[in-house]
């Protein structure tokens, strides 16, 4: 896809040198950046959070906030100076030279006001056309977003429409007055991938028409497909800037071999996926043929015909999980992937009986489950641990880590007991965090480490199986490689049987030795996950995969 | 002929909701009623004595027959309480024995006061947050800091206090304004003021804290970055959120305003519900007081009501569910 | 919505507000200021060696002056002593009468929040009920069945807040239930017995704290209200209220015997406030 910069570009649309953005005393939050980006031309520039990346977009809008200290050598904005100007003369230009998309429409555009009225507004305020040759504009924009039905979607709220459509609003919404330079920030990351592809597209159409296109992301697979170079920030820094095949393929900079590396999608189960720079030397841990560690024949839970309905406002009912059945069997990991509303994150509290199924049962250890009471189940618990998404929100607030831990042990009584000191340290050990967390709350802690005490706790009592409900979702990529390669770990050592529901094909992929497809409740498709991978039979299969973003360079 | 089908389902579904605030509204009467009822039957002694001003009160003989006759409290008490809830629903809330008149007409004869002195104080105290709102998320965070201490401060204030310090200041010492309420405009202020001042405090912490939301939200910072001014971002953008939370506030600002009435209307001497209500309290006058409190109720769920109906105006959101 | 609510809601939210993370100079004032008053309520000879009922018809309203810091009032009682001595009754009222709505409240927010679907919607049709008597209209319902006096409208003004605390509590029970951390032990395989002592209860009890310091401030305003109309404490008691309600009369000629007991009042509410911002952010923030 990434085809090199346009070769004749006589005047760029945007450049930048040596910017510099600082808040208050503290260091500069992004120290000194250049790059230029022609007509024509999409420049990604990725970074994990913290980078210095949203900064960036915010001061080439003049936006970086009222405290914010913004110099630099250069700053031009098709052809023309931007540097020290009036909040005045920035107005002029926002919207009208340069134009910004932001994550998740649903917030990013106001959601009391009809989108029509949102995009409106830029005519009215950069042109002098009428009310009624502003919504003629509007209509002509929609339509050439790609939104359906322009004519009855203006009237709506950013709440009424799709996620997909919201952007495409927001979107129709930067581009109104045609500026020559367009700053998209995470323009999908809220999407699911069959949307993604969409919106990437259309960013894509819009580049080729002639709009520089500045993409902020997190993520190289994503840009990959549409950037013509590729920046990668850290730190406040670009270390490293080139086309896209250029840094993609043959990555320089060790932050950018970090970050490739992290990529999960297309890397057979057990390849290490975070860089141990320390120790660079060592061999690290190659796939084997048994890539399922000490898989057996042995199923330790198992559903079978699982539903579940839920009553939506109005008063009917939808079923979130319909006729849903699988296997699980023993050191293997069972992946399902879907997207936002398929169901899985209602299978996953059936698994973990939060949720009694309205018809369908699960077995674990060949028990019934899902059918026997909580006091005959909670002896069975012991044996079915669970990681959560949202680490932060499923530890007591007014816990420490020592305390959860000690809870998790059931060592609730014996705090200075040498065994639950013993215990304490072997369990930090193995998810690879020092004691110093110990006496620290979880607020206090980075994502990473608050994933990893979640699966502290859950090894701590010793479950044979681990229900993993999108475990890494909100986790940066490189601290998302370490996590995953830290369950791959506790698997093999443990040997452990894993359900990992996740949306994201590529992380399902990674871990998985069987897939399960969901869509609307349903399984679309099962089966081993080479096969489902290489050769997908149901068309909806066939329809996610091509959506995922890979790396293509 | 599919558009005329939403269009009376639609239909249909305002009327339902409608029907179900009305329901509820009754009930919430229903169950005023019945609460002051029983409450009244909790006073120690002869209830027809209790009607009369208490124990102390020497009533003769005759009035005590008079009043036992009139209320059925020979009657077993659950006939005297239908009874009770039939005359409710004619609008007959008895009569007053400290002032010899109906309940009904002398409660509605000072609602108006009350109502004007209300609706006032909650424009003003809307006014002065509003103003105090958008003048601090300008400032910067000396502006916040100077703003939380005024809004801590005001919300604070007794209205009793509040009123005499600014008799004392506005009248006697600077002699501006009248020092109790004359009927005219001028006897307004200090009343108004002293109502407003302190529900202030209480609206412009929320604006406030909904104002920075709105104006740190992805919405105004695309809404700047299309070119919108700082004005524009906050009257079309961050006003309308921020008016939302303190609209619904409203609701319970009404009722703390009619609640401060019976303060400032006693210390301005002025006529309305609270200085009735005081009267009645300290001399006991039962009918008076059921009689105001039942107004009260159904004024409350009115203003309710009406904090509903205009979220839902700035709200779009509220009528598509 | 009830004040309590209003106040509990921007008490939480206090940090957007411009208030500073750590200790500001507000909450160390505010800190010194509740020392003084529980010193004044304790121990009021400390500060303020006097007779507050000392009747000296010579020196009858005598303005602020270095003998009489804050005045005289129409029987040349010293002002100033009887603000310090009255902290003890004020305090007192507003601490009884917080105990009592707290009280209420959580038996009442705990029947709605624990006891299933009826009972929660019976509580709360109730409290519904309740809220249509706003502010003090609920007190003075009480004191014309049982009289006026200090112990009535300690009650009243207790049974007035009492509607606000059980929603809170109610409120709190339910979204402490349903949190994540409550499922998590649920799948370690916890009884609802170890889940509501270990993680519900504390987590639904420590904002109390909170509460009650933001409800004393309430309190001791509407206690302090029914006493200048006449309902609670009488004068010559040294009661902030009463006091006030002494000096309506010479409000044109001696505003001392006014200002200065309702400048405590003032104070005190003031302190409550910061002080139970505070404490709201330091339990949010540890």
């Amino acid at each position: 896809m990434s085809t090199g910069a346009p070769k004749n570009s006589p005047t760029a649309a945007l450049i930048v040198r040596n910017l510099r953005v600082g808040f208050g005393a503290v260091d500069p939050v992004v120290r000194g950046v250049s790059f230029e980006i022609a007509r024509g031309e999409c420049l990604a520039i990725v970074g994990e959070s913290g980078s210095g990346k949203s900064v960036t977009a915010r001061s080439l809008l003049g936006l970086a906030g009222a405290n914010a200290r913004v110099s630099a050598d250069r700053l031009e904005l098709d052809g023309q100076n931007v540097l020290g100007l009036t909040d005045r003369a920035w107005r002029a230009r926002r919207g009208k030279t340069v134009g910004l998309v932001l994550q998740d429409a649903l917030v990013s555009l106001d959601p009391l006001r009809p989108i029509g009225r949102e995009i409106a507004d830029s005519l009215r305020l950069h042109t002098t056309l009428g009310a009624a040759a502003r919504a003629r504009r509007v209509l002509e924009l929609l339509d050439a977003v790609g939104l359906p039905d322009p004519a009855r979607q203006v009237q709506k709220l950013s709440g009424q429409l799709s996620g997909g459509e919201r952007q495409r609003a927001l979107i129709a919404a930067a581009i109104a007055l045609d500026p020559p330079l367009l700053i998209a920030d995470e323009p999908t990351t809220a999407l699911d991938v069959t949307v993604q592809a969409q919106i990437l597209a259309l960013l894509e159409q819009i580049t080729l028409a002639g709009t520089a296109v500045l993409l902020i992301s997190h993520d190289l697979a994503v840009v990959s497909h549409v950037a013509h170079r590729v920046a990668v920030m850290h730190d406040g820094l670009l270390v490293e800037t080139g086309s896209t095949a250029q840094v993609l393929g043959s990555p320089a900079h060790v932050q950018t071999r970090r970050m490739v590396a992290a990529i999960p999608a297309d890397k057979p189960r057990g390849t290490r996926l975070s860089l141990n720079l320390r120790a660079a030397d060592a061999p690290p841990r190659i796939a084997t043929t048994d890539s399922t560690v000490a898989c057996d024949s042995t199923v330790v839970l198992e559903a079978s015909g699982l539903s579940k309905s839920f009553r939506r406002p109005d008063g009917s009912r939808f079923l979130a999980v319909d006729d849903v059945s699988f296997v699980l069997h023993r050191g293997s990991t069972l992946g399902i992937v879907g997207e936002s509303g398929s169901g899985k994150t209602t299978t996953a509290r059936l698994l973990l009986a939060l949720l009694q199924p309205d018809q369908g049962e699960v077995r674990v250890f060949g028990e019934p489950w899902s059918a026997a009471s909580e006091k005959t189940r909670r002896g069975l618990r012991v044996g079915v641990g669970a990681i959560y998404q949202d680490s932060l929100g499923s530890f007591d607030p007014r816990w420490s880590v020592a305390e959860i831990l000690r809870d998790a042990l059931g060592h609730r009584q014996q705090r200075r007991a040498p065994q639950t000191t013993a215990r304490l340290r072997s369990l930090l050990d193995e998810v690879g965090l020092a004691a110093t967390v110990l006496p620290r709350r979880p607020l206090e802690l980075s994502g990473g480490q608050r994933q990893r005490i979640g699966i502290a706790r859950a090894l701590a009592a010793r479950p044979e199986i681990l229900i993993c409900d999108e475990p890494v979702s909100s986790l940066d990529v490189s601290v998302q490689a370490q996590v995953l390669d830290l369950l791959d770990d506790v698997q093999r050592d443990r040997g452990l049987s894993l359900i990992f529901i996740s949306h994201d094909l590529g992380v399902v992929q990674h871990v998985s030795d069987q897939i399960a497809v969901m869509r609307a409740g349903r399984i679309m498709e099962s089966g081993p996950a080479a096969r489902v991978f290489t050769a997908p039979q149901h068309p909806y299969s066939v329809q996610l995969l091509a959506a995922v973003p890979r790396l293509s360079i | 002929m599919a558009e005329s089908v939403v269009r009376r389902r639609a239909a249909l579904r305002v009327l339902g909701r409608l029907a179900g605030r009305l329901g509820g509204a009754l009930f919430v009467l229903w169950a005023v009623a019945s609460i002051t009822f029983f409450a009244v039957r909790l006073i120690p002694g002869d209830p027809a004595q209790a009607v009369l001003g208490g124990p102390g009160s020497q009533a003769s003989p005759e009035a005590l027959a008079a009043v036992t006759a009139e209320y059925g409290f020979d009657q077993p008490v659950i006939v005297q309480y239908f009874a009770q809830l039939g005359r409710l629903a004619t609008g007959d809330l008895g009569r007053s024995y400290a002032l010899n008149m109906d309940v009904g007409p002398l409660v509605l004869s000072q609602l108006g006061g009350t109502l004007v002195l209300a609706v006032l104080s909650l424009a003003l105290a809307w006014l002065l947050a509003l103003a105090l709102a958008t003048w601090s998320t300008r400032g910067g965070l000396v502006a916040a800091r100077v703003a939380t201490s005024l809004e801590i401060v005001a919300a604070a204030l007794p209205h009793f206090w509040l009123a005499t310090s600014l008799i004392v200041v506005l009248s006697i010492w600077l002699g501006l304004l009248p020092p109790i309420s004359t009927g005219g405009v001028a006897g307004l202020v200090l009343p108004v003021l002293t109502l407003a001042i302190p529900l202030a405090g209480f609206l412009g912490q929320i604006m406030r804290e909904s104002l920075l939301t709105a104006l740190e939200s992805p919405f105004v910072l695309s809404a700047r970055a299309r070119g919108e001014s700082e004005r524009g971002a906050l009257w079309i953008h961050a006003l309308r959120h921020a008016s939302l939370p303190a609209i619904s506030l409203s609701g319970w600002a009404f009722g703390s305003l009619i609640s401060g009435a019976v303060v400032v209307e006693t210390i301005f001497a002025r006529p309305g519900l609270g200085r009735t209500l005081l009267g009645a309290v300290t001399l006991r006058d039962v009918p008076v007081v059921i009689g105001v409190v039942m107004i009260v109720a159904v004024a409350y769920i009115l203003m309710t009501l009406l904090t509903d109906a205009a979220s839902r105006l700035v709200d779009p959101r509220l009528r598509l569910s | 919505m009830s004040d309590l609510e209003v106040r509990a809601r921007l008490a939480t939210r206090a940090d957007r507000l411009g208030q500073p993370r750590r200790l500001g100079v507000a909450e160390s004032v505010a800190g010194m200021l509740a020392l003084l008053l529980l010193v004044s309520a304790l121990a009021p000879q400390l500060l303020a060696p006097g007779d507050p009922l000392g009747i000296d018809p010579l020196s009858a309203f005598e303005p602020p002056n270095l003998a009489h810091g804050f005045g005289t009032d129409e029987s040349g009682r010293d002002i100033y002593t009887r603000v310090v001595h009255g902290t003890q009754s004020s305090l007192l009222i507003g601490a009884a009468a917080t105990a009592i709505g707290l009280g209420l409240g959580i038996v009442l927010g705990t029947l709605a929040g624990m006891l299933g679907r009826v009972v929660d919607f019976t509580v709360n049709r109730f409290l519904e009920v309740l809220f249509a008597f706003p502010g003090l209209l609920l007190a003075l319902l009480f004191i014309v069945i049982f009289g006026p006096g200090v112990a009535t409208a300690t009650i009243a003004v207790g049974l007035s807040t009492a509607p606000g605390y059980a929603r809170i509590i109610r409120a709190q029970l339910i979204s402490v239930r349903s949190t994540a951390f409550v499922e998590a032990a649920t799948v370690l395989g916890r009884t609802r017995w170890q889940i509501l002592r270990r993680h519900i209860l504390p987590n639904t009890l420590a904002p109390l704290f909170v509460l009650a310091t933001l409800g004393i401030g309430q309190a001791i305003v509407w206690a302090a209200t029914l006493s200048y109309l006449g309902l609670g404490a009488e004068p010559p008691t040294a009661e902030w209220g009463a006091m006030l309600s002494a000096g309506r009369t010479y409000i044109t000629s001696a505003w001392w015997m006014s200002f200065f007991p309702g400048l405590f009042i003032v104070l005190t509410a003031v302190t409550a406030t910061v002080l139970g911002r505070g404490i709201d952010r330091r339990m949010r923030h540890l």
